[in-house]
């Protein structure tokens, strides 16, 4: 793009330098890529493009649920729970909270208590600010990033509250759902929205009432959605999936079935249903060797490369918009704004069909003149 | 891409460090710098000067505020200054220090590379207005 060029080699050079520190594991410059990739500043798409071949073998995990599930503490337990066996970490806490001054308070560093000091978890907060290109992008360029720096495992913490959040956590490749004892109501409300999105679901703060209703509850809801869904694309897991064979976890809350697709081939992953209490770490382990199986299925059926794929496919199409966007954008400037256009509509001047035709016709001739 | 040049936000830490457990202050400003557009971390109480530097090197701020009502800011702050310039976080890092500081240690701390150090009662506009005058310009 344009503004790339414009700055010329300098820009240039400071990304290679950037690429150059994090592939050699330079904290400094993977925090300053990640604000690059924030700001969408020049030269972080060459920045992307350079980390892309370096990234990909990193476990995505996202962690969402309602404020005041626990997110944060249980992401602390986790990250030092995986930093014991002596997998690197990364975490991602995207905290959608924006104000209109644009300003934000950042606090689930707050929680991260159990990893203090640890430079081998690299923790990043992020607020919503109106980012071009979507929240989601930055998300998922900054998980590349990471991967691409070498964490073993990339955690994605984020409010699970709306479409944005259910955008972010799809970057994940295992979606864990946090939800809090006694809230069954809530279940009853969630199921439609990011329920649909959950691979695991974790009854947080499992040490308070209402743990065996709220446990009951979703292990219904998962049961019913496996049947009223199987064979539907929810758009994150693969009908094409292939076995998983229950290959027992212990945990006493883990269930593992397999589920047979109406088409006779596939059998697919059925959420499972666990309890955690994030103060303590307790069933903490669990989860991991959760996510563990979520993560081994998810390579031997294919799974994984769907999912890949199609979030690929969906990122091109969201940088393609985006940029066609930001190209009728300047071209409407270039015909006396949009308030002067939908004046002159509203005069009855003209209509908006023709004003839309107007401005992205000459858009149009130039890919035609492209193409020959 | 006009949109994409769009001034970012001044991304700011505000961190308790040390023993004291006053942490009203911290809110305070951590509430009025949000208030101020820009974007707060806040660190939570009773922080190292290792999890400060951490938290300031990985969260890349433009800003760090270092609230210390303990006295201890001598053994402290120098610590954390250290640590910034361990990663290369120095340079490009505003440093500020809010707390009840004797004159003397205010030069001191100075010296040492603190942009600036605000006592009790300090009109909350003068800090904003110090921090976006004098926050690094980075690429």
């Amino acid at each position: 793009m344009g503004e790339d060029d414009a700055h010329g080699d300098e820009v240039h050079a400071k990304i290679a330098d950037l690429v150059d520190g994090i592939l050699a594991g330079e904290q400094r410059a993977l925090a300053r890529a990640i604000t690059h990739i924030e700001n969408r500043s020049p030269g972080h798409r060459t920045l992307i493009s350079r980390l892309h071949e370096h990234a990909g073998s990193a476990a995505v995990i996202g962690v969402t649920g309602a404020p005041g599930a626990g997110k944060s503490t249980l992401v602390d337990k986790l990250a030092a729970t995986y930093r014991e066996r002596g997998d690197t970490v990364g975490v991602v806490a995207v905290d959608p909270s924006s104000p209109y001054t644009g300003g934000a308070v950042l606090g689930d560093r707050i929680r991260m208590g159990s990893n203090v000091g640890d430079m081998e978890v690299f923790f990043r907060s992020m607020s919503a600010r109106g980012r071009l290109g979507g929240l989601s992008t930055a998300t998922a360029d900054t998980v590349t990033a990471l991967d691409a720096f070498g964490k073993d495992v990339v955690i994605i913490e984020t409010v699970g509250a709306g479409q944005n959040e259910v955008d972010i956590v799809r970057t994940a490749h295992t979606v864990a759902v946090l939800v809090q004892p006694g809230s069954g109501d809530d279940v009853q409300t969630l199921k439609a929205g990011i329920l649909e999105i959950g691979d695991v679901f974790v009854v947080n703060k499992a040490d308070t009432d209402g743990v065996e209703r709220t446990v009951a509850e979703l292990e219904e809801m998962v049961h019913r959605r496996q049947g009223a869904t199987v064979g539907l694309d929810v758009g994150h897991h693969g009908s094409g999936a292939l076995g998983m064979n229950a290959h027992g976890t212990d945990g006493a809350d883990v269930r593992e079935e397999v589920a047979d697709d109406p088409t006779g081939e596939a059998p697919s992953w059925t959420p499972k249903v666990l309890r955690t209490v994030g103060t303590t770490g307790e069933g903490v382990a669990e989860l991991i060797e959760t996510f563990d199986a979520h993560t081994g299925y998810l390579r031997d059926s294919g799974a994984l490369a769907e999912r890949t794929h199609r979030r690929y496919a969906e990122e091109i199409r969201t940088l393609v918009r985006a940029d066609l966007g930001a190209l009728a954008t300047d071209e409407i400037e270039r015909r006396g704004g949009i308030d002067e256009l939908a004046e002159r509509v509203r005069k009855r001047e003209t209509d908006p069909y023709t004003v839309a035709n107007e401005i992205v016709d000459p858009i149009a001739r130039c890919i035609e003149r492209d193409n020959g | 891409m006009s949109a994409e040049q769009e001034k970012r936000a001044i991304r700011c830490l505000v961190a308790k460090v040390g023993l004291d457990g006053h942490d009203r202050g911290a809110h305070v400003i951590a509430r009025a710098f949000r208030d101020a557009g820009f974007e707060v971390v806040y660190s939570g109480l009773h922080r190292a000067p290792g999890e400060i530097v951490q938290a300031a090197v990985q969260e890349d701020v433009d800003v760090l505020g270092i609230s210390i009502l303990s006295g201890a800011h001598n053994t402290l702050v120098p610590k954390v200054i250290e640590g910034l310039k361990e990663y290369g976080a120095f340079e490009d890092t505003l440093i500020v220090v809010g707390g009840i500081i004797p004159d003397d240690d205010k030069a001191e701390l100075k010296e040492l590379g603190v942009a600036e150090v605000f006592g009790p009662g300090t009109p909350m506009e003068e800090t904003i207005e110090f921090i976006r005058e004098h926050v690094p310009e980075r690429a």
